[in-house]
C-alpha cells in the first residue's frame, strides 16, 4: 500500500470532496499555519466559489454555515486554534446540536467544524485547549479524532457525508507522520473504533495525537516483554464502546491516554464507563494520563510537565501492570 | 392605511390577524388553566405587521424565528391545532412535543429552525441565504427578530457577513416597545441599548433600513413588497424596523388578558378596564385594520363579524384538537438525537 504523510492524506480529501458541490470550506488553516498551509491555495484556485474567507467572526461565519447546512449545503468551517470554537460557542452548542432534536427530526445541519486542539508547543492556555470533552457533554454534536494518515482521509470524507453537525478534531504535530492509506475512495464510518496494536498485557485506550504516543511507547516496551494493546475509539460520538470493552476484558488492565483536563475529559469519561461495565475484569485500578486541572502554560518546562508524554504513558503502564 | 391588495386579501389578512389575535388570547387561558408550565410569549399587538409582511413572500422562501413565533407561523397558514399541540407538550404537536412554544419549526411552511435565543437566529438566516445564492435559487430569506436582539454579538456580525457577501437576506426586527414600560424616548429608546434609531445599526454595515409603523398594515405591506422584489433582483439585504405600542396585556412574561378581543371594539372600547384601554383605542392593529376596512368600504360589520365568528370557530376547534392529543411515549425522549444516514 502507498504511504502518505498525514497533511498529504488530509489534503487529498480536502481535494475530494470538493467533487460534491455542496460542500463549501469557510476559512484557510485547514493545514495550520504551518508551512503545508500554501499547499491548500490549490484548492481554493480551483474552487474559488466554494472556498470562503470570512471576517474574524466566528460566532457569525459558524452560524451562517449551520444556516447553509439547514438550507442544503454541507459546508466545512475551518476554525483553525480549537479554542477559537469558545467564540461560536452560542451557535454550535445551542442551534446546531439542538436542531434536529428540538424540531422534532425535521431539520437537519450537516455542518463540519474542523478544529486543531492540544498542546501544540507554547501555545498557552489561550490556543492549547483540547474542547472536545465538552462538545461531548452537547448531545446532537458528532465527534472525531483522526490519529493516522489513514484515519483523516477516511474520516474527513465520511464526516462531510454526515447528516449530523459534526466537530472534526485534529492535532498538528500529527501532520507529518506518514502511515499507508488505501488508493482511491476511502470512507470510514463512524463508531468504529480501531485496534492500532495488538497485545495481551495492558490496554491502552488513546485519541488523537496520543494514538501515536502511545504506539511509540508500545514499540519501547514491547523489547522488555510487555505487550501493550492500543485502542483508538477514532470517534467519541459515536462512540464504538464495544470495542474498547473487549479489549479491556482481554488484558484486564487499561491505561487512558487523552489531552483533555483530568476532571470530565474523554478519560474521565471511559473510566466511568469502563467501571460501569467492566469492573469484574479489571486487574488493577484504571489509570488516566492527561493534562492535569489547569490552565496550559508558556514556559516549555511547564508546558512539558502537563504534556500527556511519552514517559508520562510508560509510567501509568508500568503502575497497573504492578 | 390598507394594503393596495385585492378586496379578497384585505379579507384574508383581516381573517388571519383575528385568529392570531384568539389563538393568543386562548393560550392565556390554557396557561392560566395550568395547561403548560413555564413564561411564554405571545404576538398580541403585532398582528398588522406579521400578516402583511409574510404574505409578500413565496412558497419557497424560508424564515427563522424566536420566542414570539406563533404569530409568525400563522401569519404564513400554519395549522393552529398543530400549533396548540406543539406549545402543551402534545405527540400532535409540529415537532412532537420536543420544542414547545420557543421552537416551533415548520419545515413545509419554511420555518426550519426557531431559537429562544434572541440573536440565534440572526447567522442562520445569514447562512440560508448564503445557500440561496450559492445554489443560484430564486429564494430569500427572512429573519424574524425582535428589537432586544441587536443586543447580543451575533447581530453585528451577521450583518456585516450579509453586507459584504451581499446575500438575500430580509431582516424584519419587530420594535414593540414604543413608548413602553421602562423605556426612554428621544435621545435613546431603552436602559440597555445605546444605537438609536436602531436602525443605525445595519446602516453601519452598509445595510439598507428603514423604519415603519407596524400598526399601520398598509405601510408594512408596501415596505415589504418593496424590499422582497430589491432582494430578489439581487439587490443584497435589507433591515425593515417596525414599530408598535407594547400590548398592556404583555408587559411581564406573564401575559394576561385586560378584555377579550371582540370586534366591536373597534367603534367602541369603552368596555375595555381603563388602564388598558388607550392601548385599544388607538393603538391595537387588528382593531385599526378592522376600522379601515369599514371606513374604506371594503367590508361591512356584519360581514367584519362573520370573519370574527369563523375565527373563533376554527381556534376553538383547535384547541380541542389540542387538548385531545396525546402526550408522547415518554422514551420518545430518546428518539432523534441524531438524523440516520
Amino acid at each position: 500500500m502507498r504511504e502518505l504523510a498525514y497533511y498529504e492524506a488530509k489534503l487529498e480529501a480536502l481535494s475530494e470532496i470538493m467533487a460534491d458541490d455542496r460542500v463549501h470550506l469557510m476559512g484557510g488553516s485547514f493545514l495550520s499555519l504551518s508551512p503545508r498551509r500554501t499547499l491548500f491555495r490549490k484548492i481554493k484556485e480551483r474552487y474559488p466559489d466554494r472556498v470562503a474567507d470570512p471576517p474574524i467572526s466566528e460566532l457569525g461565519y459558524c452560524g451562517l454555515a449551520i444556516g447553509a447546512a439547514m438550507a442544503g449545503l454541507r459546508p466545512v468551517v475551518d476554525l483553525s486554534t480549537g479554542s477559537f470554537i469558545y467564540e461560536a460557542w452560542p451557535q454550535v452548542v445551542n442551534e446546531a446540536a439542538n436542531a434536529f432534536y428540538m424540531s422534532g427530526g425535521q431539520t437537519r445541519a450537516p455542518v463540519v467544524f474542523h478544529i486543531l486542539h492540544g498542546i501544540r508547543g507554547q501555545g498557552a492556555a489561550q490556543h492549547s485547549h483540547s474542547p472536545q470533552a465538552m462538545l461531548w457533554n452537547c448531545p446532537g454534536l458528532e465527534i472525531v479524532l483522526p490519529s493516522s494518515p489513514k484515519d483523516v482521509k477516511g474520516l474527513l470524507k465520511s464526516a462531510v457525508e454526515s447528516p449530523n453537525p459534526t466537530i472534526f478534531v485534529d492535532h498538528v504535530q500529527l501532520f507529518e507522520i506518514r502511515g499507508p492509506v488505501p488508493e482511491g475512495d476511502l470512507v470510514i464510518p463512524f463508531g468504529q473504533a480501531e485496534v492500532k496494536r495488538q497485545g495481551k498485557d495492558v490496554t491502552v485506550i488513546a485519541t488523537s495525537l496520543e494514538v501515536q504516543r502511545s504506539l511509540n511507547v508500545a514499540g519501547q516496551l514491547a523489547r522488555e516483554g510487555i505487550e501493550v494493546e492500543v485502542a483508538d475509539p477514532r470517534t467519541v460520538a459515536p462512540l464504538d464502546f464495544a470495542t474498547l470493552l473487549a479489549s479491556v476484558e482481554k488484558t484486564g488492565r487499561v491505561v487512558i491516554v487523552d489531552q483533555c483536563h483530568k476532571s470530565c475529559g474523554i478519560a474521565a469519561e471511559l473510566a466511568a464507563r469502563i467501571a460501569e461495565e467492566g469492573f469484574d475484569k479489571l486487574k488493577a485500578p484504571i489509570r488516566r494520563v492527561t493534562a492535569p486541572d489547569v490552565p496550559i502554560p508558556f514556559s516549555p518546562p511547564l508546558e512539558e510537565f502537563v504534556t500527556p508524554t511519552e514517559p508520562r504513558i510508560i509510567e501509568a503502564i508500568r503502575s497497573v501492570l504492578r | 392605511m390598507l394594503p393596495k391588495v385585492p378586496r379578497e386579501k384585505l379579507v384574508e389578512f383581516c381573517r388571519r390577524m383575528l385568529l392570531i389575535r384568539h389563538f393568543e388570547e386562548s393560550l392565556i387561558g390554557l396557561h392560566d388553566q395550568g395547561r403548560f408550565e413555564g413564561h411564554y410569549h405571545v404576538y398580541i399587538g403585532q398582528e398588522a405587521t406579521g400578516v402583511p409582511a409574510l404574505s409578500c413572500l413565496g412558497q419557497k422562501d424560508i424564515l427563522f424565528t424566536t420566542h414570539r413565533n406563533h404569530g409568525h407561523l400563522l401569519a404564513r397558514g400554519a395549522d393552529p391545532g398543530k400549533l396548540f399541540a406543539e406549545i402543551l407538550g402534545r405527540k400532535d404537536g409540529y415537532n412532537q412535543g420536543k420544542g414547545g412554544t420557543f421552537h416551533v419549526a415548520a419545515a413545509e411552511l419554511g420555518f426550519l429552525h426557531t431559537s429562544g435565543i434572541v440573536a440565534g437566529i440572526i447567522p442562520l438566516a445569514v447562512g440560508a441565504a448564503y445557500a440561496a445564492k450559492a445554489k443560484k435559487r430564486d429564494q430569500i430569506t427572512v429573519c424574524l427578530i425582535g428589537d432586544g436582539a441587536l443586543e447580543e454579538g451575533a447581530a453585528p456580525e451577521s450583518f456585516n457577513l450579509a453586507s459584504l457577501w451581499k446575500l438575500p437576506v430580509l431582516f424584519l426586527c419587530e420594535n414593540n416597545g414604543k413608548y413602553g414600560p421602562g423605556r426612554a424616548t428621544g435621545a435613546a429608546q431603552s436602559a440597555t441599548m445605546a444605537v438609536y434609531p436602531l436602525t443605525d445599526l445595519p446602516v453601519a454595515y452598509k445595510i439598507p433600513a428603514r423604519q415603519i409603523d407596524g400598526t399601520d398594515a398598509g405601510a408594512v405591506h408596501a415596505a415589504f413588497s418593496e424590499a422582497v422584489a430589491k432582494i430578489r433582483r439581487g439587490e443584497g439585504p435589507r433591515f425593515i424596523e417596525t414599530q408598535t405600542v407594547r400590548w398592556p396585556g404583555g408587559e411581564t412574561n406573564w401575559p394576561a388578558v385586560p378584555v377579550p378581543t371582540d370586534v366591536s371594539l373597534a367603534w367602541d372600547a369603552s368596555a375595555v378596564p381603563e388602564r388598558a384601554r388607550e392601548w385599544y383605542r388607538s393603538s391595537d392593529p387588528v382593531l385599526i385594520f378592522i376600522r379601515e376596512l369599514v371606513e374604506k368600504g371594503q367590508a361591512t360589520k356584519t360581514e367584519i363579524a362573520e370573519i370574527d365568528k369563523g375565527a373563533r370557530q376554527t381556534i376553538e376547534q383547535a384547541a380541542r384538537f389540542a387538548l385531545e392529543s396525546l402526550f408522547p411515549e415518554p422514551k420518545e425522549a430518546l428518539k432523534d438525537v441524531f438524523a440516520q444516514r
